[in-house]
């Protein structure tokens, strides 16, 4: 192999390919060969290095230089300067948003600094595309351990004895499902993986499918040892075009190399994988929703027990994961249940991966240590809010969890304590919230959400969201009375106690801790008729503060439909029958002088 | 020759058989044997015709020897089918929680205005379909839309009109 001094890491994640990071790679490739590098400098494009909102991101090493935000136009100085005269070029280095100063390498920069990563140890880190990248790095050394050193027996006892919970959001053991799978009875079993990301807001499972698709093909065919199942099936969104293709790429890779198939590593061993795609619809994140989908059939649940384990896809016993849960399984098998049993919190063992997104800093993918406080992550890692806003409330657990208030900022991030304090771990979706956000109307906009993906099987389900929807929607449209708080209360119960499956048992969530924590908020729309936010557009009336206004008739000038009247160094008047509540004078005003 | 195997898409013609069909043909030939390939059937039918017309459904059914109720059933259970045809472009905004709370909602008032159509909607033309996402899991750039297999992140209402040129201009 020729020996190569430099590698060019090229983010191609699906945030960095918006951003057009292959245009960049190009740019590049052209630049090394032109000036006559390609023996010396190797360009590989890899999965998502998670720092999504500074992309195209470019990693050189040995160096380790971060590059941010680089174009097409920049390939040239960075080839010349880095690769051949061996100098950084500081305008394309990172820069953090508190200081100035260029950070020249990755783990420096704060956002990583924190991070801990396990399920995304290998994303960016290596080529997708290539499975020699993957074996290189320990690869498929714990799949032919398993097979050739261990009993199925003791692959799950190490995976019990790990801690591991379902990363999906369930939180159940990993260890346990797979233990009920292999004592179910049968010759034909299977291992399906659950990549039907359906939470608005999370996208982790995307990532590491994209980044290091081999590390979920080798956790299958564990499972399938441990089980004792010889078929599995990756579970994928349509939403994925570049996901489901890496995905291809690495079974395709993998079974040319007899990885997967008959008689894998000379063991007795079989296994093979396929991929099936969703098609749209939320609830086939529900285990058993999911099979009917694989079955080809209307992706509707069933009431559990049985329990996939015991009667599944097809009928047969059937393990699911998640697959961030799976992308931990390999790691653990090689270093040991004791090594991943020593991160996190007596309750929740290892890592999570959240998606920090909404009005923060820094959006992007990170993986912390279970047991890390939100605001850790929220201004350690995610560098706070934007724009001198204050922080109002941080959302996890997607549409089956709930807002969490800035007093609760301190509590760490484990199963247990989010779901004590009326939210959810979920997979891992943590959206931050500033000042101008409406809670009411975020509580609508899951209810929007789930009333939509309510797949009808079940009343309470189908009927009773609707009618939350329906009041949430009058409260924010200011016919709300003080009765419907009580009435969403209680239609809550209802519907987390006799829904079919999880979604329905949790929809009511997203209102109830709103509720829990912004009751005033609530108050607010149904008696006093105002929305404190400035969101719910019908509670709002904009008027002049007679006081403040110098006349300066810059908001006269912006007014879309001339509803401001006044002269010059005269006090200004809006037309409230002609406002159309658009909001464009308030931002003009030099004085503060337009109040909602 | 059947009534389902008529062409469909061009008008004056007499009516000869799509050669889609035979395209049709050849997907379920390959997922005939394979169980519950019917998702898998529809999502390359879908490309193959752009939507899913009644008739196209029916030829599936026939084909797999499945009641169109099945088939039907799952067509229209699932958001990525459509039964109507959709614009050569299809816009869609994403309305996941981080796009919601950064302004998607000004993104699809905006893309109404432009195109003179609601949500769901196709331009006269057939040129734009307009449709809201759900997450596509670009949260770091939101808010986000796609144009078919373009993604754009980022974007602000005031960047609508850009984009809805570049791809009028490619006619």
């Amino acid at each position: 192999m020729a020996y190569v001094r430099s590698h060019v890491l090229v983010c191609a994640g699906t945030g960095c390919t918006s951003s057009g990071c292959k245009a960049v790679e190009k740019a590049i490739e052209q630049e090394v060969s032109r000036l006559g590098l390609d023996s010396e400098v190797k360009i590989v494009e890899t999965g998502c290095f998670g720092f999504c909102k500074i992309g195209p991101i470019v990693m050189i090493y040995p160096e380790g230089s971060f590059y941010c935000y680089v174009k097409p136009e920049d390939a040239a100085e960075l080839v010349s300067e880095h690769l051949l005269k061996g100098r950084m070029v500081e305008r394309l280095l990172y820069r953090d948003v508190q200081n100035p100063k260029p950070t020249a390498f990755f783990t420096d920069i704060g956002f990583y600094k924190k991070q801990k990563r396990v399920a995304l140890a290998n994303c960016g880190a290596i080529d997708a595309e290539n499975i020699e990248e993957y074996i290189a790095l320990d690869g498929y050394q714990a799949l032919a351990n398993a097979l050739t050193q261990m009993t199925p027996a003791e692959v799950i006892h190490v995976i019990k004895q790990s801690g591991l919970r379902g990363r999906g959001g369930g939180g159940f053991s990993t260890g346990l499902k797979w233990e009920f799978a292999a004592r179910s009875p049968g010759p034909i079993k299977y291992v399906v993986c659950n990549a039907d990301e359906g939470d608005p807001g999370a996208f982790m499972d995307r990532s590491i499918l994209e980044g290091d698709p081999h590390a979920i093909i080798e956790a299958m065919a564990i499972a399938g040892y441990a089980i004792g199942a010889s078929q599995g099936y990756v579970y994928v969104r349509a939403e994925y075009p570049i996901a489901v293709n890496r995905l291809s790429i690495a079974i395709d890779q993998a079974r040319q190399l007899g990885i997967l198939g008959k008689g894998i590593f000379g063991t007795k061993f079989s296994f093979d994988l396929s991929i099936r795609l969703g098609a749209g619809a939320f609830v086939c994140g529900e285990e058993t929703a999911l099979i009917a989908s694989i079955e080809g059939k209307r992706g509707m649940p069933k009431p559990r027990p049985p329990y996939p384990a015991v009667r599944g896809l097809w009928d047969k016993p059937t393990l699911i994961n998640n697959v961030e849960t799976f992308a931990n399984i390999p790691q653990i098998l090689r270093k040991g249940a004791e090594w991943f049993a020593a991160m996190g919190t007596e309750g929740s063992k290892g890592t999570k991966v959240f998606a920090l997104a909404g009005n923060i800093n820094n959006t992007g993918l990170v993986e912390v240590p279970m047991g890390i406080t939100l605001r850790e992550i929220i201004y350690d890692i995610g560098g706070g809010i934007p724009d001198k806003k204050a922080f109002k409330a941080c959302q996890t657990g997607g549409p089956s969890g709930g807002c969490l208030p800035a007093s609760l900022l301190d509590t760490p991030v484990d199963y247990d304590t989010l779901t004590a304090v009326g939210s959810m771990m979920g997979s891992g979706g943590l959206i931050v919230m500033d000042e101008s956000a409406c809670m009411v109307d975020v509580a609508r906009f899951f209810l929007e959400f789930t009333q939509e993906e309510s797949c009808g099987k079940c009343v309470p389900c189908r009927e009773g969201t609707k009618r939350m929807l329906e009041i949430l929607e009058r409260i924010t449209e200011g016919h709300g009375t003080p009765d419907d708080i009580d009435l969403l209360v209680e239609l809550s119960a209802t519907i987390k106690g006799a829904s079919l499956c999880g979604l329905g048992n949790t929809a009511p969530n997203p209102v109830l801790a709103t509720l829990r924590f912004f009751r005033a908020e609530f108050e607010a729309h149904v008696v006093d008729k105002k929305c404190p936010a400035g969101v719910c557009q019908a509670l709002l009336s904009y008027s002049v503060i007679a006081d403040k206004c110098k006349g300066c008739t810059l908001c006269k000038k912006v007014c879309p439909v001339d509803a401001i009247s006044g002269t010059l160094k005269q006090v200004h008047i809006i037309d409230r029958a002609k406002c159309i509540k658009c909001g464009a004078c308030v931002p003009k005003c030099p004085f503060k002088a337009i109040v909602r | 020759m059947s009534d389902e195997k008529k062409c469909i898409t061009c008008p004056g013609c007499d009516g000869a058989r799509d050669p889609k069909y035979d395209e049709v043909d050849k997907v379920i030939a390959k997922y005939r044997n394979l169980e519950g390939a019917l998702i898998m059937i529809l999502h390359q039918t879908q490309e193959i015709f752009g939507y899913l017309p009644e008739e196209v459904q029916r030829y599936v059914a026939k084909g797999l020897n499945i009641p169109l109720a099945d088939v039907y059933g799952v067509t229209t259970f699932y958001s990525y089918f459509s039964l109507t045809p959709r614009g050569k472009y299809r816009i869609a905004v994403c309305m996941g929680t981080a796009c919601y709370v950064r302004g998607a909602g000004s993104l699809v008032s905006a893309f109404e205005k432009e195109l003179a159509v609601k949500v769901g909607g196709t331009t006269p033309d057939r040129l734009f379909t307009l449709e809201v996402s759900r997450c596509i899991g670009a949260c770091g750039l939101a808010p986000v839309l796609t144009v078919n297999e373009d993604v754009y992140g980022n974007i602000g209402p005031e960047r609508v009109a850009g984009i809805l040129a570049k791809y009028r201009d490619r006619q």
